[in-house]
């Protein structure tokens, strides 16, 4: 008899070209993400060697980081960034690879588009210069995010060298109550774990809550992942990931999808599996989450009470959490309703699709963004602003007093000049409240989309249970 | 790849946990096509005020640890984006080596790649380095790779942990994606051999 595999195991396995006795893996990788950003040196490692790309087929291209969100359109971008923005086209018209670029109907924040286009598919190892290509392993296939070396040797040879790391599995159980969301269970979960967490290990999420999320929920999920510190975050395929992949532009057709379909259906974990390490939350107790620090794990329920450091042991720990509360100046003890609040953003490869869309929509919907708050709603995509228009859920944000932008990453790293002014409070749909992270001297409170709309409309940090269409009749 | 073997040289205290890599090199500065200049922009969120002129009190700032080619760090230290821009910034900057109680997966990775030394201690260690630097800023701790032995201003030792691979890497200044290349023949089996299978 045969050891029971987990999910994890099986694609490893599968992909494990060569590895010498002590030696990291060369593994094989099926899809290579890239991105203006951290690809621009791996091209050049690449002309330094006289190296070809050996896959140009495998590797697909993007623009996202640095780009305008006002127009589609580069001449309102600085130079700097033009220069890095026309280097990623060069180096894709050199190597023969396919790039979404500023006229691309398509075009999306890196880890949008793949999904989208129906390019991550189960099963497959696919990597990117990017650390939240975890959100890739919500279709189970092993997404991780590498540096620019690893970048250039993904093009070079289409392989990785990697250490087998860990598995740890993370069952969410019970179901959520209205109001909260994919994002508080993954909040709740770095919350209770740590920013270190996860390190060394990859994630698989699994459990009733898990089967019971929409895919773009289950992005949101695997998204973070390495907010825990995890290499990677794997969801099991099922008929949720079939149903969504189904007829996208790169996903198999005809017989291929059937027998694609028949060999995904052998991923998950088998009974009996061994994880290294285990945790189980009940999602039925979670509350709509939010952080009040300069790091994911910072975290609490929106009605928590910000942690006093006088009651931690550690010294560095106590002196991080007091650099923390002082940059954020806020008071132990003290809650975060009511708040005040100077911009709220709705957007990025965490929240920044259709679904999120819809429900930060569905709180503004026939409310007004409240005065002295700034609320700037990006889609994750060309593709997702145009469903989203569609829909007219451009109308809702603008006639409530919303920017409503074109797709990229925008202010959630802050690199193409939307950015905090220093002091500024924000809410985000986004995964990082690190310092200054959405610009100098700017912070963050990280929260849900439902939960950056009820911030904005009521003008301060607030609780979108009472704004629930239909929170009345139920109150 | 610029060999690692033996490392003598002063330290600066960093005793912080969490350390993410927007703050060792913000997004702003990752706008160029190149890996120079990036040390400017090192820590540059801590480094200098709002008005861009150095903070006098930031460890980096402070004269006596301008020569400091060691960081010392608390858990965690990388945690965040995937950048390379940080260990290029910690290199471009002076440093070759960062001893910590932990390291984030890809930090570590990036830095093992560029021949910058991330050392895993004891919280114990970390602590003490750290105090040894902020009292004597002029002492030297030795960091010997082949033995995977740091050298205390007290003349103790202490080992830490290394994989086979890197520290071949880094004691010969081996290029990985030679290595990688040099398994032509075992990746193009592969990739016939899955075609094959479909």
């Amino acid at each position: 008899m045969t050891t029971p595999r987990t999910l994890f195991d099986k694609i490893w396995d599968a992909h494990v070209v060569a590895q010498e006795e002590g030696g990291p893996a060369v593994l094989y990788v099926d899809l290579h993400l890239i991105h203006e950003v951290t690809s621009p040196q791996a091209f050049t490692m690449l002309r330094e060697r006289g190296l070809p790309v050996r896959r140009p087929e495998r590797t697909v291209a993007t623009m996202d980081h640095a780009t305008p969100t006002d127009r589609p359109d580069l001449t309102l971008a600085d130079a700097v960034a033009v220069r890095q923005l026309r280097q990623l086209a060069e180096n894709c018209a050199e190597f023969g690879i396919r790039l979404y670029d500023m006229e691309s109907a398509e075009r999306g924040i890196v880890h949008v588009l793949g999904p989208e286009q129906g390019l991550t598919q189960p099963g497959m190892t696919i990597v990117c210069g990017d650390s939240h290509t975890s959100t890739h392993g919500a279709f189970g296939a092993l997404a991780f995010g590498i540096g620019t070396s690893e970048v250039a040797h993904v093009l070079a040879s289409q392989c990785l060298l990697q250490a087998r790391p860990k598995t740890f599995l993370v069952n969410f159980e019970g179901e959520l109550q209205p109001g909260v969301t994919a994002k508080d269970m993954i909040l709740a979960l770095i919350a209770r774990i740590g920013v270190g967490g996860g390190k060394g290990h990859v994630f698989e999420y699994a459990g009733s809550a898990v089967r019971a999320l929409s895919m773009e929920e289950r992005m949101t999920l695997c998204n973070m992942s390495i907010e825990a510190g995890a290499r990677a975050g794997l969801i099991a395929p099922d008929e949720t990931t079939f149903s969504y992949m189904k007829g996208r532009p790169f996903a198999p057709q005809g017989a291929a999808w059937d027998e694609a379909v028949a060999r995904w259906r052998a991923l998950p974990s088998d009974p009996g599996a061994a994880y290294d390490r285990t945790v189980t939350i009940d999602v039925s107790e979670l509350a709509p989450m939010i952080t009040y620090g300069t790091n994911p794990g910072m975290g609490l329920p929106i009605t928590g009470r910000i942690p006093d450091p006088s009651t931690v042991t550690d010294e560095t720990a106590r002196a991080s959490l007091e650099k923390a509360l002082g940059y954020m100046d806020l008071q132990p003890g003290a809650g975060l309703l009511g708040h005040a609040v100077d911009v709220v953003f709705v957007g990025s490869c965490t929240n920044g699709r259709l679904s999120d869309l819809r429900a930060a929509a569905s709180i503004v919907a026939g409310r007004r963004v409240a005065e002295g708050v700034r609320m700037l709603v990006v889609p994750g995509s060309e593709t997702v602003r145009r469903q989203a228009e569609a829909e007219g859920l451009d109308r809702i944000f603008r006639e409530a007093g919303a920017e409503w932008r074109y797709a990229g990453c925008s202010m959630c790293l802050a690199m193409n000049g939307d950015q905090l002014a220093p002091g500024q409070y924000a809410v985000s749909t986004t995964n990082r409240n690190f310092e200054g992270r959405q610009g100098p001297g700017g912070r963050t409170f990280l929260a849900s989309p439902l939960t950056a709309a009820a911030s904005a409309v009521m003008g301060h940090v607030a609780d979108p249970r009472p704004l629930l269409a239909g929170a009345g009749e139920r109150a | 790849m610029e060999a690692f073997t033996t490392l003598q040289a002063t330290m600066a205290p960093m005793l912080r946990h969490d350390v993410d890599t927007d703050q060792i090199i913000p997004a702003r500065y990752l706008r160029g096509t190149t890996r120079a200049g990036l040390g400017e922009g090192l820590f540059a969120g801590w480094r200098y005020g709002a008005d861009g002129t150095p903070d006098p009190g930031f460890v980096l700032n402070r004269p006596e640890f301008a020569g400091a080619r060691i960081l010392v760090v608390g858990e965690n230290f990388g945690c965040g984006s995937s950048r390379e821009h940080a260990p290029w910034a910690l290199l471009d900057y002076g440093f070759r080596a960062v001893v910590g109680i932990s390291f984030a997966d890809i930090f570590r990775n990036n830095a093992l790649k560029n021949g910058l030394l991330p050392v895993v201690v004891a919280p114990e260690v970390a602590v003490a380095l750290a105090q040894w630097a902020e009292e004597k800023p002029e002492t030297a701790i030795t960091i010997d790779l082949a033995t995977q032995a740091l050298t205390l201003p007290d003349g103790a030792r202490v080992q830490f942990p290394i994989d086979a691979f890197n520290k071949r890497c880094l004691l010969e200044g081996m290029d990985q994606l030679g290595y990688l290349l040099w398994h032509e023949d075992a990746i193009a089996r592969y990739e016939r051999d899955r075609e094959a299978m479909r």
